[in-house]
C-alpha cells in the first residue's frame, strides 16, 4: 500500500496552495453523550491545500470532516468554513452545504434514482438549476470520472469503483470549494481503488482543496500537502508528507506507521 | 504417457432432460410426491379440494337466477335438478342488485326526496351520482397506479377528494372551493410565517389556522358565495347513502386520507421536537390499543355528548373521520418500518448536498420508504377496505348491512349464503386487484439488478 496505484504522472502545476483560509477550527470540542470524541482541534486550512487525514479507525476521523459539512454537531469551539461560522443558523449550514462536497466510504447513492438523477438532483433542487443546464453539467462530470455512458443505469448496476466516481461527480455538479472524503476508497476492490484515486488526483490537480480521511498512503505522499495524524479524538501530528513519513516524531505515529505500511 | 492424460477428441451433443424431470410428470415429481410424507400429504390435500369443489360447484352452478322468492326459487331447483339438490338461489342478487349496490340513494335527486318511481321531468340517468362519482374515482387514481397515462390526469386526481364528497352529499359548490382554501391557508401560513417565526412555528399555523378555517369560517363563507353565485346541486342525506355505494365512499376517503396523514404521523414519530413526538406517539399507541368498532361506537353515540345540543354532525362524515385516523395510526406504523429499514447514510447524502428536511423527505426517503412498504400499505389498504363492513353495526347499511333488511322481507326470508357469498365475491374482486396490483409496482420498482 505504500506506494499509490498508478503509473501516470502528476501534474503539479495547478496544484498551490493559496492564501485564502478555505476552513477555520479553533479549539473545537465534541462528545458523543459523555465520550470525548474530539479534543481540542485547531486546524487552518488553506484554499488548495490537499490534506490527507491519517490515524487508527475510531480515532475520530470521520467526525472531524463531518463537523465540517455539519453531519455532526461540535460543543465548544468555532467552526469557519469559506467565511460563514457553522453554529445552529439553519441559514449558515446550508450555505456551507453548498460550499462542501462529500464523498462517504460507502457512497451513499440513491438508489431509486438514475446516475443522472443522482446527479441532477441537488442542482436543480437547491442551486435551481434549470433541468437542462443541469443535465448538461452532470454529463461534464460524468465524463470527467469516465463514465457518461453509464448515465442512464442505475446505482445498483454499477461496480462499486463505478459508484465511488458517480458519487464524487454528484457532488462536483454543485460545484463546491471545498471537497471532503471519508475513506472513499476502503469498501473497494483493489483493482478499483486505482480508478478512484486517479479521479481525486486528477482533482487535486485542477486545484480543488480537499480533506481526504484516506490509508492510501502512496496517494497522501504524491498529492498530499499535509498529513495529518489523528489518535484518540486528538492531533498527533502533522506535517508535510516527506517528513512525516520519513521522519515521524511521536512514538504513536511511528508505531502507526509501521502497521500501516507493513514492515 | 501417464494413465492421467486425456484428450476429448469427439465433443458431445446436447441431449434432452429425462422425461421424468420435466413437463407435468417432472413439475409433480418435484412438487407433490417429493418423498413419502409429501406424496401422503399432497393425495390428503387433493382430496380435500376435490370434496369442497364436489359440494360447492353444484350448488353454485345447479342453481335458479330468475324468481320472485325463495319458495319459487325452492321450486324451480326442485324441477329442474330433482327434490333432494341444494342449490343456490341467485335470483334474490338480481332482485336487490340495485340496492346492494346504491342502497337507498335517491336514482334521481331533485329535490331531497327519493323519486324511485319514474324519472321527474328533466332527470339525469338513474343513480348518475354514484355512478359519476365511481368513475371520477377511477380516473383519478388511474394516473397514480400507472404511470404511462399523461400526468396531466394527475390534477383530476388532485381534486378529486374534494369533488368527491360533494358529489354524493351535493349542496352549493362552495363547499369543496372551501375546503381546498383550507389548503391553500395552510401553505400560505407556511411560507410567510417560516422565515419569520422558525419552522416549528410555521408547521403549528399550517396546521392549526386551515383547522379553524375549516371548523368557523368555511360554513359562513360557503353560504356567502352560495348567496352571490348559486352553485349547487340537490343534498342527498347520509341516511341514504348505502349498499357497496357506501363502503366504497369510505374505504376511498379512507385510502386516500390515510397515507398522508400515516406519513406526517409516521414523520413525526421520528421528530426531534419533542412534543410532536409525543403527540404523535400518543396518537398512534392509543389509536392502536382501541378497536375500530369501539371508536365506531364513539362516533355514532358518544360524540354527541361533546357537541353542543342542536348541532348536526353528519354520521357519514363522522364515520369516516373514524374510520381515516384508524387507518392513518397503522400506515404510519408501515412507513415507520419502510424509514427505518433506510440507511443512515441516505440521509446523510442528503444532508451533505445541501436538501433541507422536505427536500431530503420528498426526494430522497419518502420515495425509497413507501416502495419498501408496498407490501404493508396495500395490506393496510386491503384491511381498511374490509373494515368498512364494520359500519353497519352502527345501522349503517353497507352491502352486510343490508342482509338484515334483505332477510326480514317475506319474499326472501330464510335466504342466507347467497347474499354473503355474493358480498364475498365482490368485497374479494377488489382486494385481490390490490394486491396484484401491489405485485405489478414492487417488481416494476426494482431497480437493483
Ligand atoms: N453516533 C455516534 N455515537 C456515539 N459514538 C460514536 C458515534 N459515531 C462514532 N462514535 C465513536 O466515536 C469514535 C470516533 O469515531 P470515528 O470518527 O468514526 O472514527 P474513525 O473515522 O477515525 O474511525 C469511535 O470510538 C466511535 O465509536
Ligand atoms: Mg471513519
Amino acid at each position: 500500500m505504500s506506494e499509490l496505484a498508478t503509473e501516470r504522472q502528476i501534474d503539479r502545476s495547478k496544484m498551490h496552495v493559496g492564501s485564502d483560509v478555505a476552513i477555520q477550527i479553533n479549539n473545537m470540542n465534541k462528545w458523543y453523550g459523555a465520550f470525548h470524541v474530539l479534543r481540542d482541534i485547531n486546524l487552518t486550512v488553506n484554499e488548495g491545500e490537499r490534506i490527507v487525514v491519517a490515524g487508527p479507525s475510531g480515532s475520530g476521523k470521520s467526525t472531524l470532516i463531518r463537523c465540517i459539512n455539519r453531519l455532526e454537531e461540535h460543543q465548544q469551539g468555532d467552526i469557519i468554513v469559506d467565511g460563514t461560522e457553522l453554529t445552529s443558523d439553519l441559514k449558515n449550514i446550508d450555505k456551507v452545504r453548498r460550499e462542501v462536497g462529500m464523498c462517504f466510504q460507502h457512497f451513499n447513492l440513491f438508489p431509486h434514482l438514475t446516475i443522472l438523477e443522482n446527479c441532477t438532483l441537488a442542482p436543480i433542487w437547491v442551486r435551481k438549476t434549470p433541468r437542462k443546464e443541469a443535465e448538461e453539467i452532470a454529463m461534464h462530470f460524468l465524463e470527467k470520472v469516465k463514465i457518461p455512458e453509464q448515465a442512464d443505469k442505475y446505482p445498483g448496476q454499477l461496480s462499486g469503483g463505478q459508484q465511488q466516481r458517480v458519487a464524487i461527480a454528484r457532488s462536483l455538479c454543485m460545484k463546491p470549494r471545498i471537497m471532503l472524503f471519508d475513506e472513499p476508497t476502503s469498501a473497494l476492490d483493489p483493482e478499483m481503488i486505482k480508478e478512484v484515486l486517479d479521479t481525486m488526483i486528477e482533482l487535486a490537480e485542477e486545484g480543488m482543496t480537499m480533506i481526504c480521511v484516506t490509508h492510501e498512503m502512496g496517494f497522501a505522499r504524491q498529492v498530499a500537502n499535509r498529513v495529518i495524524f489523528m489518535d484518540q479524538g486528538q492531533i498527533v501530528e502533522q506535517n508535510e508528507p516527506e517528513e512525516f513519513f520519513n521522519n515521524p516524531k511521536s512514538d504513536r505515529t511511528k508505531l502507526f506507521l509501521s502497521q500501516i505500511l507493513g514492515h | 504417457m501417464s494413465d492421467i492424460s486425456f484428450v476429448r477428441t469427439d465433443m458431445l451433443p446436447e441431449q434432452e432432460p429425462p422425461a421424468t424431470t420435466v413437463g407435468f410428470v417432472g413439475w409433480a415429481r418435484a412438487n407433490l410426491f417429493s418423498s413419502p410424507l409429501n406424496a401422503i400429504l399432497s393425495i390428503l390435500s387433493i382430496v380435500a379440494v376435490l370434496f369442497v369443489l364436489s359440494v360447492i360447484l353444484p350448488w353454485a352452478f345447479m342453481s335458479s337466477w330468475n324468481a320472485t322468492s325463495l319458495t319459487d326459487c325452492r321450486e324451480q331447483i326442485a324441477a329442474a335438478y330433482g327434490p333432494d339438490h341444494h342449490g343456490a338461489c341467485w335470483a334474490v342478487i338480481k332482485d336487490r342488485w340495485v340496492q346492494l349496490v346504491f342502497g337507498f340513494y335517491p336514482p334521481y335527486p331533485i329535490d331531497g326526496t327519493a323519486h324511485l318511481g319514474s324519472p321527474p321531468e328533466g332527470a339525469w340517468p338513474a343513480y348518475f351520482r354514484p355512478i359519476a362519482t365511481f368513475v371520477l374515482i377511477l380516473t383519478a387514481v388511474a394516473p397514480v397506479l400507472f404511470d404511462k397515462l399523461p400526468r396531466k390526469m394527475l390534477l383530476i386526481t388532485a381534486v378529486f377528494p374534494f369533488l368527491m364528497p360533494w358529489m354524493m352529499w351535493g349542496g352549493t359548490f362552495w363547499n369543496p372551493v372551501g375546503a381546498m382554501l383550507g389548503f391553500g391557508i395552510g401553505y400560505l401560513a407556511y411560507r410567510f410565517i417560516a422565515p419569520i417565526a422558525g419552522s416549528l412555528a410555521g408547521v403549528i399555523a399550517a396546521a392549526l389556522l386551515p383547522i379553524i378555517w375549516w371548523l368557523f369560517l368555511m360554513g359562513g363563507f360557503a353560504s356567502t358565495m352560495q348567496s352571490i353565485i348559486a352553485l349547487d346541486i340537490p343534498t342527498v342525506n347520509s341516511r341514504k347513502f348505502g349498499g357497496f355505494t357506501v363502503s366504497i365512499f369510505i374505504g376511498v376517503v379512507a385510502i386516500v386520507g390515510s397515507l398522508p396523514l400515516g406519513i406526517i404521523l409516521a414523520l413525526g414519530r421520528q421528530s426531534d421536537l419533542l412534543i410532536v413526538k409525543a403527540l404523535c406517539v400518543g396518537f398512534i399507541e392509543f389509536i392502536r390499543g382501541v378497536p375500530l368498532i369501539t371508536l365506531l361506537f364513539v362516533a355514532s353515540t358518544l360524540l354527541n355528548i361533546f357537541l353542543p345540543p342542536g348541532t348536526e354532525f353528519d354520521i357519514i362524515l363522522r364515520v369516516l373521520i373514524m374510520v381515516t385516523l384508524f387507518a392513518s395510526a397503522y400506515m404510519a406504523e408501515v412507513v415507520r418500518g419502510g424509514l427505518a429499514a433506510l440507511p443512515r447514510g441516505q440521509y446523510e447524502a442528503a444532508d451533505a448536498l445541501g436538501l433541507d428536511y422536505w427536500k431530503a423527505q420528498r426526494l430522497i426517503i419518502m420515495p425509497q420508504a413507501l416502495k419498501i412498504s408496498i407490501p404493508g400499505i396495500v395490506s393496510t389498504f386491503i384491511g381498511i377496505f374490509k373494515d368498512t363492513t364494520l359500519v353497519s353495526i352502527i345501522a349503517i347499511l353497507d352491502p352486510l348491512g343490508l342482509t338484515a333488511g334483505i332477510r326480514a322481507n317475506a319474499q326472501w326470508n330464510g335466504i342466507y349464503w347467497e347474499l354473503f357469498a355474493f358480498i364475498a365475491f365482490v368485497f374479494f374482486i377488489f382486494c385481490f386487484s390490490m394486491s396484484r396490483y401491489s405485485m405489478y409496482l414492487e417488481r416494476k420498482l426494482k431497480t437493483s439488478h
